[in-house]
């Protein structure tokens, strides 16, 4: 157990290496004019000075091992157009929180929504309010994600009267961006707890309890609910840490300082520093998250062995 | 637990009561004269007949279509979708339509036509925009352009998809390299894939294209050889093979009709997916210059209208399209790939 951890850290540590890597020599790939924002004026000295001072004319793999060398020593670089000669980890100091504090929010109103919506479609399977519940998710999944934004903050603005811009002194200006982080998630949970309960609901357990005559409400909790949540517990590190990068179109959309729009701001302005430490920090996100996934898993349901082949969900 | 109706219980019921008068009775002599002498007799060995087999005139299309057609609502939405498609490719051909690039103006004042409510002006069904431009025409040129940039990727991910998992599944040596590899480029989210490559690239239609075409075959290949190492190792595809079945044959004739249904729900599910990814490109600013339309920047042009109400019809009539579009596509998607799963044509 010890051991296969250890063996998928490390395997994490060299798919970083090779992520950040190879998105540091995309990065190499941007125009020069990028780099400056009053290019036209400048001498070709200028230009030459100013690309030494980023340490760009080193070659490729020295510049790379400098990133290494500073990563090594919690050292993400300095930011030198986004907020100039402000350190990478100060930025994010101040952006992760809001993004997290929103996110988080979000995560819980799903879970309250989506956990029990996919057991009461389990329970009434095939009857209406499986069929509205299906409809529903059927309809966030496909409607795309801008369309209910859009209509969520107009509608939420116009006729509920609900401020349209998040402000961090205001919690009402809040709802608005947690019902729009939240609902794709709500119509994931309940998806995933509706095929969990349905395929515990046909095993031989449950069909024994109902001989035996449990109470179908006690077979529900005690039994069904318990093995359904075992899946869903491996989703949860992965949304959680999910929080951390934020919603582009929802931060935009109510203008919130948050993660969400900083990956495209800082690629447009060829802030290389931010873009390499984003990147790390998403890229270690996504790792990070299925690996803690199965590690809650093997906790939950002491029968589930890590290291072994593991069966497709 | 086997529901068993009232009116079923009644006919086990008499039909058990049948049977038993029948046997208590016996057939007459009369009945037993009747009967041919020759059922009784030995039959002799013919050759032709040993040889002669079975025939079912199950067909696989057939079935898959006959399954889909049963749903409603996929039925409903395929024929919308196909008058849809039809009327965006026809609609520059019919008369009295409009440039959705010109700029028109009032004749008497020489003022733009701007911001016109729906039928407010002779002629423009769904008004104008604050240029000036006919709506109408407009929202059918994006649809046209989003859904040309919808198909090129679809296609381009089920050929991309499909060969290279087709390999990863079938070539056992390819299997670890592939499998690591894709667990490393999974991590990365593909927003940054998709905003990087078109950034370098310089936005425009062709650049955003091929972006999308690099990050959307993925998920494709990884299905695909999901499926493939499931059913590589069938006793079947073992026979082929001893038969003389060359690779080629086993991959055409046994493997990819079992593909058949993964890769239409891809590929159907890759349309809206293309669609959505130009808006959000073009949202954030790396996608079509304003002056394609596509659903995409008219999507940008009426949110920034959003704050005057009487404007929002600019912002609901692309959104709209929009939504029946991937709506149409998400639902036959994946009506169609329940049809098309051989495990369904049983009934």
């Amino acid at each position: 157990m010890l051991k296969y951890i250890l063996k998928r850290l490390a395997f994490a540590v060299v798919a970083l290496f090779i992520i950040t890597a190879v998105i540091f020599s995309l990065m190499r790939l941007m125009p020069i004019e990028g780099y400056f924002p009053n290019f036209d004026k400048m001498t070709p000295e200028m230009i030459q000075n100013g690309l030494e001072n980023l340490g760009l004319t080193d070659p490729l793999p020295v510049q790379l091992f400098r990133f290494y060398r500073d990563l090594f020593h919690g050292d993400l670089g300095t930011s030198w157009i986004y907020q100039p000669n402000v350190p990478v980890t100060e930025i994010l100091a101040r952006k992760i929180p809001v993004s997290l504090t929103l996110g988080c929010m979000a995560m819980v109103l799903s879970l309250v929504v989506g956990i029990p919506l996919g057991v009461v479609m389990s329970r009434y399977k095939g009857r209406l309010p499986d069929k509205l519940g299906t409809g529903f998710i059927v309809l966030l999944n496909a409607v795309p994600v801008v369309v209910y934004y859009l209509v969520i903050q107009m509608v939420g603005s116009r006729s509920l009267a609900l401020p349209m811009l998040y402000s961090r002194s205001d919690p009402t200006s809040w709802i608005l961006p947690i019902l729009c982080l939240s609902l794709a998630n709500i119509a994931e949970y309940a998806m995933w707890m509706r095929r969990y309960m349905v395929d515990q609901l046909n095993s031989d357990y449950v069909k024994l309890a109902m001989a035996k005559g449990v109470s179908r409400r006690d077979i529900m909790y005690h039994h069904v609910l318990r093995n359904a949540f075992v899946p869903i517990i491996q989703l949860l590190p992965t949304s959680f840490l999910n929080t951390i990068i934020g919603s582009i179109y929802v931060e935009s959309l109510f203008s919130v300082p948050g993660m969400g729009g900083l990956l495209v701001d800082v690629i447009k302005r060829q802030d290389n520093a931010m873009v390499q430490a984003l990147v790390l920090i998403f890229a270690s996100v996504g790792i990070l998250g299925l690996l803690l996934g199965d590690f809650f898993m093997t906790l939950a349901d002491p029968r589930i062995k890590l290291g072994q082949e593991r069966g497709g969900r | 637990m086997p529901q068993i109706g009232k009116r079923k219980l009644d006919k086990l019921a008499t039909s058990l009561e049948e049977d038993l008068a029948k046997k208590a009775k016996g057939l007459t002599q009369a009945e037993i004269d009747a009967l041919d002498p020759q059922l009784f007799t030995l039959a002799d060995y013919d050759a032709a007949a040993a040889e002669r087999t079975g025939y079912s005139n199950y067909s696989y299309w057939r079935s898959t279509l006959r399954i889909f057609w049963r749903n409603k609502v996929a039925r409903l939405l395929i024929i919308l979708l196909g008058l849809m498609l039809l009327f965006t490719f026809i609609q520059p051909f019919l008369p009295d339509q409009k440039d959705p690039t010109e700029i028109f103006y009032n004749e008497e004042t020489g003022m733009p036509l701007s911001n016109k409510q729906p039928g407010e002006v002779e002629g423009f069904i769904l008004g104008t925009n604050n240029l000036g431009q006919d709506l109408w025409s407009r929202t059918w040129y994006a649809t046209r352009t989003s859904l040309f940039i919808g198909f090129v990727v679809a296609l381009s991910e089920c050929i991309i998809g499909i060969t290279v998992g087709v390999l990863w599944g079938y070539v056992r040596r390819l299997d670890q390299f592939l499998t690591s590899a894709y667990n490393i480029v999974d991590n990365v989210p593909r927003t940054i894939i998709l905003i990087l490559i078109s950034y370098i690239l310089r936005p425009s239609m062709s650049t955003i294209i091929l972006s999308m075409c690099l990050v959307g075959w993925l998920k494709m290949a990884r299905y695909v050889r999901n499926q493939v190492v499931i059913i590589r190792d069938r006793d079947y595809n073992l026979a082929s093979r001893c038969l003389g079945s060359s690779t080629p044959r086993i991959v055409y004739r046994n493997l990819l009709p079992y593909l058949v249904s993964i890769i239409m729900l891809r590929a159907a599910l890759a349309v809206p997916t293309a669609i959505t990814d130009e808006v959000f490109l073009t949202y954030i600013g790396l996608g079509l210059p304003v002056y394609t339309p596509s659903l995409g920047t008219l999507i940008i042009a009426g949110k920034a209208l959003m704050t005057t109400p009487s404007l929002s019809y600019q912002l609901i009539i692309p959104c709209v399209a929009l939504s029946f579009v991937t709506v149409c596509f998400y639902v036959i998607g994946n009506a169609f790939a329940d049809a098309a799963d051989p495990k369904n044509h049983v009934s």
